[in-house]
């Protein structure tokens, strides 16, 4: 893609503060996205994945380097976690609108756009459901269609199907990037699965154990839109093997 | 329609159950009236006191007292409560006052508020709001610590204000625990009002219970104490129902 970067990350560190010096979570990093682009972060556990992700959704604050966005200073941020984290007190459909309640959004619109979202996600039938009624994939298909409701700018995916079983995770992948092709948004995902990376994103990013630094920048040149045998071509098992070797 | 009947129909046994072993040990015992009043007693001194209008009216005063006095405290509990789980400082600094409050008994500062105060219904109210403070103080401070950090940070996500943290995420998190020290503290205030007004009063339950005291009327103690028993249910109650209204999600679904 050649078009200009939507995000520029620069030279950003995050040190957390313990007893001996501090401890390195993030060192030196820096890329930058392409607008409606999908990129993963893989790595192991301990790279500081979700530490980045937590930084370019400004719950944490760098030690070092900046965070760049080119179209607004403060982008709209969809967030989805590793747990779903939905209200307990709230339906399906009350958590699918909560975002548009904080922006304000009368209430009859955002109960028709939370309708919407609920037809996208499969989720008919379940609005008026308490969350701890719902399956993990159900509860996190509610934790994505909150974050797609008030159209934000960046979807930031912190490993939101680790909590799954295989066949539903994989269930989730098809579904996720249909979405993402029908809503064009800029997503970033961190995971540590090899096939959910190259299943869903245009560009992988390997980090290295603690310090987390990015030890590998590939291009996905998978053809779209990818279908579940897409894994047992070749060219797939050579992009594994690439970024496999890449983790230690 | 049948269930509810279902439920209330063992305690309506256990009831008459109750005041008919009542009235056989009134029979066997051949106690005078002033040592242990007869059921039908009871019940007649109950409509008398019902008829000529004394009953309702100290009633409704004791009632307005463990009212203010439950707002005054849950109002004054919920803000520093809240206040102090969200400031370690704030809970180093005041927790001592508050424990060691909690170790001087109600009934031994209640003369004192009465001195201070007045032997009207403001004592009695600020007597109700102390005992009421403490529980909803510690179920506040407990209910905001318990809000889970991962709501937090979707709130922050998608920008939210203090005030929306507070009355989207704050408020309905620890609702459950909140209600749990409004259970507590509704009937404790039952007692506080009349503990202030056995110790000086012109009007109220605990009024007309010393009223019936001194003049040896036991039938009117009596019934002061099952209204007593009433109003204290009924505290009770108004706390079930604020619980089956907003922690409908917590209910078994069917």
């Amino acid at each position: 893609m050649t078009t200009n970067p939507t995000l520029t990350v620069q030279d950003l560190s995050v040190v957390f503060p313990d007893s001996n010096g501090g401890l390195n979570a993030l060192e030196n990093i820096s890329f930058d996205v392409s607008p409606r682009e999908f990129i993963c972060f893989l790595g192991p556990s301990g790279s500081g994945k979700t530490t980045l992700l937590r930084v370019l959704a400004n719950l944490l604050q760098p030690t070092a380097g900046q965070v760049h966005f080119i179209r607004h200073e403060q982008p709209k941020i969809g967030m989805v976690f590793q747990q779903p984290s939905l209200m307990p007190w709230r339906s399906v459909l009350e958590n699918i609108k909560l975002p548009l309640e904080l922006e304000g959004v009368d209430e009859s619109t955002a109960r028709k756009k939370a309708q919407e979202m609920i037809e996208l996600m499969g989720l008919r039938g379940f609005e008026d459901s308490w969350p701890r009624d719902l399956s993990g994939g159900m509860a996190q298909r509610v934790g994505i269609a909150r974050a797609l409701i008030h159209d934000p700018d960046l979807l930031l995916l912190d490993e939101p199907f680790a909590s799954l079983d295989a066949l539903t995770r994989e269930r989730m992948w098809m579904e996720l990037s249909r979405i993402w092709q029908a809503k064009q948004k800029t997503v970033i995902m961190v995971t540590h699965s090899i096939n959910e990376s190259l299943f869903l994103a245009d560009r992988v990013l390997v980090l290295t154990q603690r310090p987390g630094k990015i030890k590998l920048d590939v291009e996905v040149d998978l053809p779209r839109p990818r279908k579940d045998d897409i894994r047992y071509t070749p060219h797939f098992g050579k992009l594994a093997r690439k970024l496999r070797e890449a983790i230690e | 329609m049948f269930k509810p009947f279902q439920n209330i129909f063992p305690a309506i046994l256990s009831i008459v159950f109750a005041v008919l072993a009542w009235q056989f040990t009134v029979q066997v015992t051949q106690l005078p009236r002033f040592i242990l009043p007869a059921p039908v007693d009871v019940w007649s001194r109950f409509l008398k006191a019902l008829s000529d209008g004394s009953l309702i009216y100290h009633t409704g005063i004791t009632l307005a007292e463990i009212v203010l006095g439950l707002l005054a405290g849950i109002t004054f509990a919920t803000v520093t409560g809240y206040a102090l789980a969200k400031s370690r400082a704030l809970e180093k600094v005041l927790s001592p006052y508050l424990v060691a409050s909690q170790a001087i008994p109600v009934v031994a500062i209640a003369p004192l508020l009465v001195i201070w105060l007045g032997d009207g219904i403001l004592s009695k109210v600020v007597i109700c709001a102390l005992i009421v403070y403490f529980p909803v103080l510690v179920n506040t401070v407990v209910g905001v610590r318990a809000v889970p950090t991962a709501l937090y940070d979707l709130m922050h996500s998608i920008r939210a204000t203090r005030g929306q943290i507070l009355l989207k995420l704050e408020l309905p998190a620890s609702l459950p625990i909140l209600l749990g020290g409004l259970r507590i503290g509704a009937t404790l205030s039952v007692i506080g009002a009349i503990v202030g007004e056995l110790v000086d009063a012109e009007q109220g339950l605990g009024f007309l219970l010393q009223l019936g005291d001194f003049q040896y009327d036991t039938s009117m103690v009596f019934v002061a104490v099952f209204m007593l028993i009433a109003l204290a249910l009924s505290m009770y109650g108004v706390v079930t129902l604020l619980e089956r209204k907003f922690l409908k999600w917590q209910n078994p679904s069917r």
